[in-house]
């Protein structure tokens, strides 16, 4: 009978991510349906707000202890490992967030067994576990087993209603891990991130709105509309709250010298070789692309596109509504209309 | 001064359709080796890096390690040995993404404890942080385990190494943030995001430098033992769904503003 693992780090404030409560419902919709074991694994300084808020999931395994609080590839493998091995873990399933998807595939050799991340979905079937996920980026989906054990599996976001069942006592196991030297080599500084008034990669908003390069190319009256673009888009922003995406084109033209929008980095990129963000809406504005580009909104829900171009490529097949008209003019206006 | 050796797997060109067919050895794609290929993106950020920070260290060197079929290889390598300066190391065997990532980290260990010369203390493991073919996102640590690497980082933009031959990375996390951590040094694991570097421009005098090892280094690439057959694949399919889209034009500015209001709203 398989066991499976339910893995996850403990945030400073004890609680675990909601990334995490997802794969959680993930991992517990897989053992009912396998009938199969399910016990909790969880590392970090302190963890004992986390274990009670899973306590009705199954038995609890942690690593505690300060050189567990940070994101760093050594301390977070050892605990890993060290919690499969405490439960004998046939199946080990946890979130794709960053901290999990740079440790646990290090895991996954140190145990001899195999991984597969950024599964989008984990079921039954005939007494096996499949998992669904993506393949070039998205661009195909593939429907998988294994025979191999311990698997390794990771959860992406926003594929699962995160876990809230009822608080409880947990049935606590503590596995201890001496922390050698060669685990401290790496030291955490600072975590980066933009002020909130600066923030426009908002993963939890509805919203994803994706600004292309034509915000940047010359307009109908023969000048380009630089600043005014940034302002428009800024302003979209901040009243819709909702999080910014990039073609590819728009923020490469930052390393090129050309006047280009300058909240714009590599983190916003979306598509082939950029994020392939979750949200529910997205409006794609000034966009051209071709396939590699569209992957970007695979997984938004909802599509629509302002653009010149009537055959705009984001559009065509792809989106709900296509609307052919100017996007400095539209979105002026929904501006003004958002107050 | 480091020995950098990047791992990079060749990728069909991003604009090529794509469409799964199951042969002989397994899942692939239709035509896979007729489409055009290119060096996987985001290892080429890595190479681009990797050359980069050997011009600035005195002695370091780079190796580019790619499993893929030879003929394919020697294809791409015609642009890629023009961008950057490295000894190239072949394991010749397939470079689609429905190999398993732990196959192709043993077929990338046995190609790399081959490389003569290469000192393990001085050791940086470059590569994507995800390929754009399997985008799994777990060769390079399972390689980097093999190869005995525990300070390994991912979704990296920037390394900067200090006088004492320490490295300050910056990794990209969620939200848009960056977490900042020093290692002592060498060894190391690094999965390049997108870095900071412009694609290089064609170097005729770099390519010709290169290509005068691209060729040995094909010819004596040993066939990769890969089990197609790790993954069962239950079902391989394109995304089905095409939407009806709606084209609204000659339709007033103010027409259209509202309508999209009223989506947000709702
Ligand atoms: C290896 C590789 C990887 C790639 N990866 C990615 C990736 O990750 N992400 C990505 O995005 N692309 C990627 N691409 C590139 C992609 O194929 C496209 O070339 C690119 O994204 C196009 O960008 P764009 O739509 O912003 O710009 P453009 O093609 O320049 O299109 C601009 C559009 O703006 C419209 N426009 C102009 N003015 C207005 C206005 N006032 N109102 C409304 N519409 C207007 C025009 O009609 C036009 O359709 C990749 C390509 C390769 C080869």
């Amino acid at each position: 009978m398989e066991t499976i693992l339910f893995c996850a780090p403990v945030a400073a404030d004890g609680t675990l991510a909601k990334a995490s409560l997802e794969a959680l419902s993930a991992a517990k919709t897989l053992a009912e349906g396998l009938g199969a074991t399910l016990a909790v694994g969880l590392f970090g300084a302190d963890v004992a707000p986390a274990a009670a808020a899973v306590a009705a999931c199954g038995p609890v395994f942690a690593v505690t202890g300060e050189a567990f609080a940070v994101a760093r590839y050594a301390t977070d493998a050892a605990a890993l490992e060290a919690l499969a091995k405490a439960a004998s873990a046939t199946i080990i399933i946890a979130a794709d967030d960053s901290r999990v998807s740079r440790a646990l595939p290090g895991v996954a050799a140190r145990l001899n067994g195999r991984i597969d991340a950024h599964v989008v979905a984990i079921a039954a079937k005939d007494g096996k576990p499949l998992v669904t996920r993506g393949y070039y980026r998205q661009r195909m989906t593939a429907e998988l087993t294994r025979a191999a054990r311990p698997w390794c599996v990771t959860v992406s976001g926003g594929c699962y209603a995160a876990y809230d069942g009822a608080p409880g006592q947990a049935s606590l196991t503590d596995v201890s891990v001496p922390v050698t030297e060669a685990m401290t080599r790496t030291t955490i500084k600072a975590v980066v991130a933009p002020s909130a008034d600066e923030q426009t990669i908002r993963p939890d908003a509805k919203m994803l709105f994706v600004a292309g390069a034509g915000w940047t190319k010359k307009q109908g009256d023969g000048a380009a509309h630089v600043p005014e673009a940034g302002q428009l888009i800024l302003g979209f922003l901040g009243k819709a709250k909702a999080s910014l995406g990039s073609s590819k084109s728009l923020v490469d033209m930052g390393g090129e010298g050309e006047s280009v929008l300058p909240f714009l980095t590599h983190l916003h990129q979306v598509g082939q070789t950029g994020a392939t963000p979750r949200h529910q809406k997205g409006l794609a504005t000034c966009c051209h692309g071709e396939e590699p580009h569209v992957v970007g909104w695979r997984f938004i829900t909802e599509r629509r596109a302002v653009n010149l171009d009537a055959a705009c490529g984001w559009a065509q097949g792809k989106a709900d509504v296509l609307y052919v008209a100017d996007a400095f003019e539209v979105m002026r206006r929904v501006n003004e209309l958002l107050g | 001064m480091f020995h950098i050796v990047v791992c990079g797997g060749i990728v069909p060109d991003p604009l090529q359709t794509l469409e799964p067919v199951k042969g002989p050895a397994g899942w692939g794609l239709k035509n896979e080796l007729m489409l055009p290929s290119i060096l996987d993106p985001w290892a080429s950020h890595a190479l681009y890096e990797a050359a980069h920070l050997a011009k600035a260290v005195p002695g370091s060197k780079v190796w580019l390690v790619s499993l893929g079929p030879k003929a394919k290889l020697q294809q791409v390598m015609m642009t890629v040995a023009q961008k950057a300066p490295f000894e190239l190391v072949v394991a010749d065997g397939p470079a689609g993404g429905f190999v398993d990532s732990f196959e192709v980290a043993e077929a990338l260990f046995a190609a790399i404890s081959g490389i003569a010369g290469l000192d393990a203390s001085k050791l940086l493991l470059f590569g994507g942080w995800q390929s754009a073919s399997r985008g799994s996102g777990s060769t390079l640590q399972i390689l980097g385990e093999k190869l005995g690497i525990t300070d390994q980082f991912q979704g990296v933009d920037k390394l900067t190494v200090g006088a004492d031959g320490s490295l300050e990375v910056m990794e990209r996390i969620e939200g848009g943030a960056y977490q900042i951590s020093t290692c002592t040094g060498a060894p190391a694991a690094l999965g390049w995001a997108t870095g900071e570097l412009p694609e290089p421009p064609n170097n005729p005098q770099v390519g010709m430098a290169n290509m005068r090892l691209v060729m040995p280094a094909l010819q004596k690439a040993k066939p990769a033992a890969v089990n197609a057959a790790a993954i069962d694949y239950q079902s391989v399919t394109l995304p089905a769904q095409k939407r009806e889209t709606r084209v609204v034009k000659d339709t007033p500015v103010d027409v259209i503003a509202q309508e999209i209001i009223d989506w947000l709203a709702s």
